[in-house]
């Protein structure tokens, strides 16, 4: 006898968590929908007007395609340092692997808040890249490199590293040393072997990785606001003082339904793109 | 020709992940050692030493001690909830390829990618027309859906691993399902059900959106706390406080750590 024949016996232990989403997730955002498309919050009636407030100004469209460009810079960062860090792990012995994991995790440890404020100590006007600076005699005066984008990414890079760097490295440890081998034996430099073997193959990992990395740097309110600063807005900040700040509640609900379309649409095509060219690739 | 590009090549791999490892560490060693500093600025490297601002938060900053509480309530009822109800998901779903249980999976994991400023918003104007006042507990049941996709990840990958034919044998020996879960499939992903919850505890007491947005002066959290402090004026006691942080997520770790990896052992 074969325990729990139908699906809703297979599903039961789910049902709490379903029932526990369906009102504290779903019905919330299908408010939010709602509200989105309404003249005010009460008494109000149906209207586009929020939508074509938003999508017919170009100030409105700059702040969401900034923030999504933003996700994109710190995803490239990221991936750029993830690589040879996997590359590092995947060449080190047992207790260099125990350290490096260590290391990676370190960051996602530590609060947020407490990783940007260190970023602010690094880059304020009296901080270590500053006094370096002018220690070694590079430049006459501390230089401004807080509320600059460049530093921005950096820090959020740092930030999000270990969410890409533990799906990557799990990527990297699954390819089979022999391809490596084949192919460096038949040849080819260590470049072409990255290129041609290494690269496509971990793919799942890059991509399960960058995905969180881009959602997390677009939705990263705190790194946003205290090491941006107040001349660059991005789309969180850009709710929240239109909700909380001037309390137009319709119209900011209008702007979170289209953050989250955004996001969650890019989320979607990279991922179906990636699995469509991965076919056969182990996740 | 080959040997020199491969030594390029290794050169850039070197460099760049030296390049991480600094940016992995750097930061969190910054602030410990700035939350010793005897300065009233963040100048580093400070020009005295002191343990000042450590006996300034614990004697003269109720507002931070407040809101470190509320943090860790708010934390608590999370993980308690988002365990429990998350484990049971993710037994049901965890390796099942039927239509219901991509669904499902699909769903719970999606607070990881939707933009929590959104998810805020939508919890509050959803709470201020149901008439519902704010609380430690409306907070909560919004850091439930926060940290519950991590318990899913971490328990479906250990249920993953559970033979199904020890459950099979269970059921023809007679077991119940509830007797069979709590004899043979608890027991086997205890470590991934302590990982998540950590995972959960973590993501909890750092989250900052939801917060934001349910927020009233009762019920601020230590980040949001942190953070108007930031940005009224860098205050060093934040610097306190971090390192506060840094060591307790460290002690954590390293207890949970060696539970689990006592558990493993003793399961091998």
């Amino acid at each position: 006898m074969k325990p729990g024949g139908g699906v809703l016996a297979s599903a039961a232990p789910a049902l709490p968590l379903a029932a526990f989403f369906t009102v504290a997730y779903l019905l919330p955002v299908a408010v939010l929908a709602a509200v989105s498309a309404l003249t005010a919050l009460r008494g109000g009636h149906w209207t586009v007007a929020n939508y074509s407030t938003f999508l017919g100004d170009a100030y409105h469209l700059s702040i969401l395609g900034d923030t999504l460009l933003l996700g994109l810079q710190v995803t490239l960062v990221t991936l750029l340092i993830a690589y040879p860090l996997g590359l590092a792990y995947l060449r080190a012995g047992p207790r260099v692997r125990t350290l490096l994991l260590f290391l990676i995790l370190l960051p996602l440890l530590t609060n947020t808040v407490v990783r940007t404020f260190a970023w602010m100590a690094i880059l304020g006007r009296e901080g270590v890249i500053n006094a370096w600076l002018v220690g070694v005699g590079l430049t006459d005066g501390p230089q401004r490199l807080l509320y600059t984008r460049p530093w921005l990414v950096v820090a959020l890079a740092q930030i999000y590293l270990p969410l890409m760097a533990l799906p990557l490295n799990n990527s990297l440890a699954k390819i089979d040393a022999n391809l490596m081998k084949a192919s460096e034996g038949l040849g080819a430099s260590r470049a072409f072997t990255f290129r041609t073997v290494i690269l496509p193959l971990s793919m799942p990992g890059a991509v399960a990785g960058g995905l969180l990395v881009f959602a997390g740097s677009t939705t990263a309110f705190i790194t946003q606001t205290l090491v941006g600063g107040g001349r660059q807005l991005f789309m969180p900040l850009h709710i929240y003082q239109q909700a909380i700040g001037v309390q137009k509640w319709t119209f900011a609900a209008a702007i979170s339904v289209i953050f989250a379309i955004a996001v969650m649409g890019l989320v979607y095509l990279v991922n179906r793109a990636a699995r469509e060219r991965m076919r056969g690739v182990d996740a | 020709m080959r040997e020199l590009k491969d030594a390029a090549y290794r050169g850039v791999v070197a460099l760049l992940a030296t390049v991480a490892l600094v940016l992995l560490v750097a930061p969190t060693l910054v602030v410990v050692l700035m939350s010793f500093t005897g300065d009233f600025t963040l100048r580093f490297p400070p020009r005295s030493w002191s343990v000042r601002w450590y006996t300034e938060l614990f004697s003269n900053s109720p507002q931070i001690v407040t809101a470190a509480w509320v943090s860790l309530k708010v934390a608590v009822i999370a993980t308690a909830v988002s365990v429990v109800f998350g484990t049971l998901a993710a037994v049901a779903i965890a390796g099942r390829r039927d239509r219901w249980a991509v669904a499902l999976d699909g769903v719970f994991m999606s607070p990881m990618v939707f933009p929590a400023m959104s998810l805020g918003l939508a919890l509050l104007l959803l709470l201020s027309l149901a008439g519902i006042r704010l609380s430690t507990w409306t907070l909560a049941i919004g850091h439930v859906v926060i940290a519950t996709p991590f318990v899913i990840r971490m328990v479906s990958a250990a249920a993953q691993q559970v033979n199904p034919v020890l459950l099979d044998c269970a059921a023809s020996l007679g077991a119940s399902r509830i007797h069979a879960f709590r004899t043979i499939t608890l027991p086997l992903i205890r470590p991934g059900i302590v990982a998540g919850g950590v995972v959960a505890f973590l993501s909890s007491i750092d989250h900052v959106p939801v917060s934001l947005m349910l927020a009233d002066p009762r019920t601020e959290t230590l980040p949001i706390h942190l953070w108007t402090i930031l940005e009224a004026n860098l205050d060093v006691r934040v610097a306190s406080v971090s390192g506060i942080v840094v060591a307790v997520t460290i002690a954590v770790i390293l207890l949970v750590d060696r539970r689990v990896f006592v558990e493993r052992g003793r399961a091998s």
